[in-house]
């Protein structure tokens, strides 16, 4: 079998199963798979920049898909009525205040003569900006999150349309990233993994902690969708000629105008996915992909060369982290809203891993295949699960602990389950389905 | 009198805690820093290597409560804790067995094994939630203080009180016990410094007739022992919650790599460091401040430099500072 043949029928195969859903579950879950699997995608395309190009080992994902769900909420939503006034920029100041603080830190570490006088700078400098800055930050965020703390309570967002927010959050990841990728970049790879594990955990937290700034763990409710592609089913279910239309293709109005906001989405997303993907096969194929596997394969080689390595790693680090971002964005609005405390890195950061490893690492069509294989036997392990416990316990006497306790459990399959792929994968396919060319 | 007071502030919310829990971490960060020392790659399967030793633990010690078996004032765990050890090195012993030995013996790159043990670590923290659930489980019985705050003031006539718990008072005392019979072993046995001569040049050491094999396999062990010892006492002080094994992961690598990877007595130090800067840096001051400072300069807010919930951020920008400055650790790592 050719290669070509046999890559199109392994997606030819994945599109099969998730209509086999539709077909034996329902269309709903079908569609909601087909639009996680489209986010998923796009998380794998940027895993892929960074491990498959550049041999990144970045296991941060979460907090980069996490800061492009707050930047939905920073774009999208109106405004807090007397924010900006009564603590706004105050807060601005504060963080300004901050940032000066370590830049002038830094700057002594680079031009002041090494010694004793030099630490003691650094420590003052730090010490003395963080009293400022707290002195100035906590009146102010006591002020913005003492405004109607029930619905608000938070600085809000620009009202801009909810597709802005997309590309925003991908900048803001960016930004995020290229400040990680200038500290830690240079470290060895097992601790570039540690310290981007490190400032994903960091990332929620702050999410979790700074009310003002998106309300926390109360959560943001009631994003904007991005209309007119995406309607809203109550106004859907009124318009005439959208009912004439579900009566056409014998659906009834609810379920109609659900599939009808789903595919909505779906249609968003795979023009998201495609436009990524051919930027990401140009880039593979051009001379900067070439030099970027080159550093990979040998790092030495390539800096004899000339190539300034630590440069284009984080020229990579910072594209690929955007597009978790952009895909982080897409899902916060695709929930309609922001939960913080619903951001778990083994969902994040190792399942998207495992997508990239299965599918193939360096392909970029390999970690599409892969997002949306191992997305659907995420989702369908657990019916799965169920239907495998119950064919088990089924010779056991009703009522009998062992029964109901595996039962239960049988929703912890899909953990299980995505090691077992991952270790298959990594020993018996090193490669991948869909290996690098 | 009021400096009186504010030691005793301090020791019973700052140091006490922190010591305790600085002994936790060090008894991680020693599996961590073992494994990269002979094995050569950072285990993400630690925490849940923990955990399932935990598990183990708790599921005897129910049985053990069960049977009406007891261990006097001290909590049913430490009883159970041989068979939790036991437990845990066959699991370690057969993911060694089935995972890592073909790609030790293909000589994979570390950074390879570190994806591996990210699959590895799905599988342990799938195990235990399959087995004993996503939720919190109690399993500490037996006296809960060694010296409760009441009594403390009614023997010193000081306002403040100081708590220790048994369980952190248990917690040195085998921290303690572990680590000495770890650099006894390590130090004066023939297999331990068989297991040094591996981790410091693996060549000479197939040269000299070490069985390499044989050096893996007394260090899965160790690593299953220390980290069921570390899951079960921070199980015994805190609670056991499979999700809070898999955060650990974080000050535990903090610590080790802090010490230098590779170092057991850096890791012993870097674990300590974590832990007294979190507990140090989340603690709000205002107690023992309003001890010391005249009248005058009470503090008037709570004197906490960053909220609790931001305690991974401390042991992180450690972590980052000592990376940056001394990328090798506070010991220099690499070495058994």
């Amino acid at each position: 079998m050719s290669e070509p043949l046999k890559n199109t029928l392994l997606f030819v195969v994945v599109g099969a199963l998730i209509l086999l859903t539709g077909f034996t579950q329902s269309w709903n879950a079908a569609i909601l798979i087909l639009n996680m699997g489209l986010i998923s995608a796009i998380m794998s395309i940027g895993v892929n920049l960074q491990w498959g190009f550049a041999g990144l080992f970045n296991v941060g994902v979460m907090g980069f898909v996490a800061l492009g769900g707050l930047a939905v909420v920073l774009v999208s939503t109106p405004p807090t009525p007397g924010a900006w006034s009564a603590g706004g920029y105050g807060v601005v100041l504060a963080l300004l205040l901050g940032a000066a603080t370590v830049v002038a830190a830094v700057m002594v570490a680079q031009k002041m003569p090494k010694g004793r006088a030099r630490t003691l700078t650094i420590i003052a400098i730090l010490v003395i900006g963080f009293f400022v800055y707290r002195a100035i930050f906590d009146p102010n965020i006591a002020a913005i999150e003492a405004i109607d703390p029930a619905v608000a309570g938070n600085i809000g967002g620009l009202n801009l349309p909810v597709l802005f927010a997309w590309p925003a959050g991908g900048l803001l990841a960016a930004g995020a990233a290229w400040l990680i990728g200038k500290t830690a970049l240079g470290l060895r790879s097992d601790y570039l993994a540690i310290a981007t594990l490190g400032i994903a955990e960091i990332i929620i937290a702050v999410m979790k902690n700074e009310d003002w700034l998106a309300r926390g763990v109360k959560n943001v409710y009631g994003l904007p969708r991005p209309s007119p592609v995406v309607g809203y089913e109550v106004e859907l279910q009124q318009d005439p000629s959208f009912l004439a239309r579900a009566e056409w293709f014998g659906l009834d109005p609810v379920t109609a105008s659900t599939l009808s906001v789903k595919l909505g989405y779906s249609l968003l997303f795979l023009i998201v996915l495609l436009v990524l993907l051919w930027m990401a096969q140009m880039a593979l194929k051009s001379p900067w992909g070439r030099m970027m596997r080159a550093i990979r394969d040998n790092e030495v080689a390539a800096e004899a060369m000339g190539k300034d390595v630590t440069r284009r790693h984080l020229q990579i680090f910072v594209l690929g982290s955007a597009v978790c971002g952009i895909a982080g964005a897409m899902m916060t609005t695709l929930d309609g809203q922001l939960t913080p405390g619903t951001y778990n890195p083994l969902r994040f950061t190792f399942l998207v891993w495992v997508m990239v490893i299965v599918g193939g690492s360096g392909n970029n069509f390999g970690a599409v295949l892969g997002a949306f294989l191992i997305w659907f036997l995420w989702v369908q392990v657990e019916p799965m699960g169920l239907w495998l416990m119950n064919l088990i316990t089924s010779g056991m006497p009703d009522g009998s602990a062992l029964k109901v306790h595996l039962i239960e459990s049988a929703a912890h399959m899909r953990l299980f389950t995505m090691g077992l792929i991952l270790l298959i994968v990594l020993r018996f396919s090193p490669r991948g389905l869909i290996p690098e060319k | 009198m009021d400096f009186l007071n504010a030691l005793v502030a301090l020791s019973n919310f700052v140091l006490v805690p922190a010591i305790a829990y600085g002994s936790q971490l060090a008894l991680g960060a020693l599996g961590v820093t073992l494994i990269y020392g002979i094995l050569r790659f950072s285990n993400f399967a630690h925490g849940d290597t923990m955990a399932f030793g935990a598990m183990i633990a708790v599921l005897v010690t129910w049985a053990m409560q069960a049977a009406g078996v007891s261990f006097g004032p001290l909590p049913t765990a430490l009883l159970a804790l041989p068979f939790a050890i036991l437990g845990c090195i066959v699991l370690v012993l057969i993911t060694d067995r089935l995972v890592y030995r073909f790609y030790r013996e293909q000589k994979a790159k570390p950074v390879i094994l570190v994806i591996v043990s990210m699959g590895v670590m799905f599988i342990m923290n799938g195990l235990v939630r399959f087995i004993i659930g996503p939720d919190d489980q109690r399993f500490s019985d037996g006296a809960r203080f060694l010296i409760k705050a009441r009594d403390f003031k009614a023997w010193t006539g000081l306002n403040e009180g100081l708590a220790i718990k048994t369980s952190q008072a248990i917690t040195v005392v085998v921290a303690v016990v572990a680590v000495a019979a770890l650099f006894w072993f390590l130090n004066k046995t023939r297999t331990g410094k068989s297991m040094r001569a591996y981790s410091d040049n693996e060549d000479l050491a197939l040269l000299s007739g070490i069985n390499p094999e044989r050096v893996v396999m007394i260090t899965w062990i160790i690593v299953a022992a220390l980290a069921t010892t570390a899951g079960v006492l921070y199980g015994l002080d805190k609670s056991f919650k499979p999700f809070v094994y898999f955060q650990l992961l974080l000050p535990i690598f903090a610590s080790a790599i802090v010490g230098g990877l590779g170092n057991p007595l850096g890791a012993i130090a870097g674990g300590f460091i974590i832990a007294f800067s979190e507990v140090t840096i989340t603690y709000a001051w205002k107690k023992v401040l309003t001890y010391l400072a005249p009248e005058s300069l009470e503090p008037s807010g709570l004197v906490q430099f960053l909220s609790t919930d931001y305690k991974f951020a401390v042991s992180f920008a450690i972590l980052l500072i000592v990376l940056l400055f001394k990328p090798t650790g506070l010991f220099k790592g690499k070495v058994i």
